[in-house]
C-alpha cells in the first residue's frame, strides 16, 4: 500500500503474533480466585517502562485507587494512553512515574501542564477517537485500523497515523496503529473472584482496553458471587480470561463519582485544583498517597461521614443498578 | 456599555437558538454542553445529544454540576448507552448532523486550535488538553458550530496547531484530498460579538450578524485577520429573559460556565 503522509510522532509498535503467542502462554484460561489487594496488582503487573492504559477517567469510575497505589510505589517511566482523562495525568505525573503521554485529552492541572511545557514529559498527539480505535485494534489483534477522522490537521503530523490509498477504491484513508498495553487498570461496578467484570453506564472502552492489555488489573465496587454472573450473562463487559488481578476497592473512583454508588468529592477536587505548582501537588499527594499504606486506609483518611454522604448524594440510580 | 449579560451568557443564548430540533448533536466539553441543556429545554425538546463517552440522548440533569462529563446527571434518561468507539462511528458513517465545539484559536478557514500556543511542540509556551474528542467531532459530523470568545489573539491568519479540521487551506476539495468525509466541515462561528458563516464558494470564514448595538467595523477590528462580509449583516438579539433565567437559576445556579469569562 502506497503511504501518502505520516506523523511524525513515536509510536510503540509490537509485533502481533508475539503478543498472541504471550497471551496463549502467560494468560491462564483456569478459573482461579485473583483477588488480591491493590500492592500485590500493581507490584506483580505494573513495571517500569510499561505501556499503561485506563478506561474512563478520575473524575468518573477511574481506577484512582490503583493509580493512587503506582505513585506509592514509586514507579518510573510509564508511557500513557490519555484516551479521555481528567485527573489520571495529573496524578501520574505528578508522581513522577510519566515519561511519555498518548494525549487524546492530556488531562486538567496546573502542574500537569507545566510538566509539559518545560519538556519534562514527551507529549505525543492523537485524539480521543483515535486512541480509542488503537485499542480497538489491539482488541481485535490486528496492526492498525482506518479512521476517516485526524486528516489535515497538526495532530496528525503530531501523531503516529498515516495515510494511504486504500486498495479498494483508491481514496486516501487515514491508518492508526494497534496498541497492546503491558497493562490495564479499570475500575468496575462488579466482579466475581475469577474477573468476570460488570460494567454499568456509559464508558470509553474498557473491553477493548482489556482485551488489547496483556496485563488488567480489575478493581471494583463489589465482589458478587459467580452465581450471581451464571444468573445474567448479559451483563458481563469482561470475561475472565482476560483478567489478571481483581482489587476490592469500594470507593475505589474516590474522589471522582463512580455514577449510581457515589457522587464526586467536591472539596477533594478543589484541593486537587488548587494545586498549581509541583510543590502543590506534592502536599496534596503526601496527604492522600504517601501517608496512607493502602486504599482501606485511604477510606478512613476521607472519612466514613463523608463517604456516606457521597452516596447519599448520589440521587440517580437508574441504569446503574440493574 | 454595560450589559446585564456575560459574554459567555450571549454565546451560549446564540448557539442553542440555532440547532434544529429533531436533530443529532456531537457535544463537546464545556460551553456547548450548557448550550444543548439550553436548546433543548428551550427551543429544540426533540434534540439527541451524543457524547464520546457514549450516552446517546440524554436529559441531562440540573443544575449542571462541575465541569463534569460523563457521570449520572450528564448521562440521565438516555435512549442508549454505548462506548466511545461507537459514538465515533455514528459520526463516522453520517448519523450526526451538527458538532458543536470550543477553542482557543481559530483561523479564517475554521481550523481550530486547543493544544497549545507559543513555543515549540516539544516545549510549549501553554500547554492545553488537546484535541480530545474534537478531532472527531470536526472531522466527521455533518455541520460542525464553534464556539469562540470575541478577541484578536484568538482569530489569526495562522494558528500556532491546527488541533481540528476547519476548511484547511480553504481550496476545493481540500477535507476530502486528507481523507475527511465529503461534505462536512464549519457550519458556524458563534462569538462574543458576532456570527459568521463560511461559504461554499470560498469556505473563507464570512461576517452574517453582530450582536445588537455594534458595527461590523467594532466585529473586525477585535480581529486578527479580515473575515468577509456579508451583503446583508443580520442583528443578534442578546439574551432574552427567559434565557437567562433559566441559566442562572435552573441550568447552571453554581455559575460553573456562564460566570466564566475566559475558554
Amino acid at each position: 500500500m502506497e503511504v501518502i503522509a505520516s506523523g511524525e510522532g513515536e509510536v510503540r509498535l509490537w509485533d502481533i503474533d508475539e503478543v498472541r503467542e504471550w497471551k496463549a502462554q502467560k494468560k491462564t484460561r483456569k478459573l482461579q480466585d485473583k483477588v488480591m489487594t491493590e500492592q500485590e496488582a500493581v507490584s506483580q503487573f505494573v513495571h517500569d517502562g510499561d505501556y499503561i492504559s485506563y478506561d474512563l477517567s478520575s473524575m468518573v469510575r477511574g481506577p484512582m485507587s490503583l493509580e493512587r497505589e503506582i505513585v506509592r510505589q514509586k514507579k518510573k517511566n510509564l508511557w500513557i494512553a490519555a484516551k479521555f482523562t481528567l485527573l489520571d495525568t495529573s496524578i501520574l505525573v505528578g508522581g513522577g512515574c510519566v515519561s511519555k503521554i498518548d494525549v487524546g485529552f492530556a488531562g486538567l492541572g496546573r502542574p500537569l501542564f507545566k510538566a509539559i511545557e518545560e519538556g519534562r514529559i514527551k507529549t505525543i498527539d492523537w485524539s480521543n477517537g483515535t486512541l480509542a480505535l488503537r485499542h480497538l485494534a489491539g482488541a481485535m489483534g490486528v496492526p492498525f485500523l482506518p479512521t476517516r477522522a485526524l486528516g489535515g490537521t497538526d495532530t496528525f503530523r503530531r501523531s503516529g497515523a498515516k495515510q494511504i490509498k486504500e486498495p479498494f477504491t483508491g481514496k486516501i484513508i487515514t491508518i492508526v496503529p494497534a496498541v497492546f498495553p503491558d497493562v490495564a487498570i479499570i475500575h468496575v461496578n462488579q466482579c466475581d473472584k475469577y474477573g468476570n467484570a460488570r460494567v454499568f453506564g456509559p464508558s470509553i472502552s474498557p473491553v477493548e482496553t482489556a482485551m488489547a492489555s496483556r496485563r488488567v488489573i480489575i478493581s471494583t465496587e463489589e465482589i458478587i458471587p459467580t452465581e450471581e454472573i451464571k444468573r445474567n450473562p448479559g451483563l458481563t463487559t469482561i470475561p475472565y480470561y482476560l483478567v489478571d488481578a481483581v482489587v476490592y476497592a469500594p470507593w475505589g473512583g474516590h474522589p471522582g463519582t463512580c455514577p449510581g454508588y457515589y457522587t464526586y468529592d467536591a472539596e477533594n477536587l478543589d484541593e486537587f485544583f488548587s494545586a498549581q505548582n509541583d510543590e502543590d501537588m506534592q502536599k496534596y499527594l503526601q496527604k492522600y498517597v504517601f501517608s496512607v499504606k493502602n486504599h482501606f486506609e485511604y477510606l478512613e483518611l476521607i472519612g466514613i461521614e463523608k463517604l456516606m454522604k457521597l452516596k447519599e448524594k448520589e440521587t440517580i440510580k437508574e441504569g446503574y443498578h440493574p | 456599555m454595560k450589559e446585564n449579560f456575560t459574554d459567555v451568557e450571549f454565546m451560549i443564548c446564540q448557539a442553542a437558538r440555532i440547532v434544529e430540533d429533531q436533530s443529532t448533536v456531537f457535544v463537546g466539553y464545556g460551553m456547548p454542553q450548557i448550550a444543548i441543556i439550553l436548546a433543548q429545554r428551550l427551543y429544540a425538546p426533540g434534540i439527541v445529544q451524543v457524547y464520546e463517552y457514549g450516552a446517546i440522548g440524554p436529559e441531562v440533569a440540573t443544575p449542571f454540576r462541575r465541569n463534569m462529563m460523563a457521570d449520572a446527571r450528564n448521562s440521565y434518561r438516555s435512549y442508549c448507552w454505548t462506548t466511545m468507539n461507537w459514538m465515533i462511528f455514528h459520526a463516522q458513517s453520517g448519523f450526526i448532523d451538527y458538532g458543536m465545539l470550543g477553542a482557543a484559536q481559530i483561523d479564517p478557514y475554521g481550523n481550530i486550535n486547543s493544544t497549545m500556543i507559543g513555543g515549540t511542540y516539544e516545549r510549549p509556551g501553554k500547554r492545553f488538553t488537546g484535541s480530545g474528542g474534537g478531532n472527531e467531532v470536526a472531522s466527521l459530523c455533518w455541520k460542525t458550530i464553534l464556539l469562540m470568545e470575541h478577541e484578536k489573539r484568538r482569530f489569526l491568519p495562522k494558528i500556532d496547531f491546527i488541533t481540528s479540521p476547519g476548511y484547511l487551506d480553504g481550496t476545493p476539495e481540500a477535507r476530502e484530498r486528507v481523507g475527511l468525509p465529503r461534505g462536512t466541515g464549519p457550519y458556524r462561528v458563534i462569538t462574543s460579538k458576532a456570527i459568521f458563516d463560511f461559504p461554499a464558494e470560498t469556505r473563507k470564514m464570512r461576517l452574517i450578524a453582530v450582536r445588537e448595538g455594534l458595527t461590523p467595523e467594532d466585529v473586525i477590528n477585535d480581529m486578527g485577520f479580515k473575515p468577509d462580509v456579508a451583503e446583508k449583516i443580520g442583528t443578534l438579539e442578546p439574551p432574552r429573559k427567559e434565557e437567562l433565567q433559566l441559566l442562572r437559576e435552573v441550568i447552571d445556579p453554581d455559575r460553573v460556565v456562564i460566570g466564566r469569562t475566559k475558554l
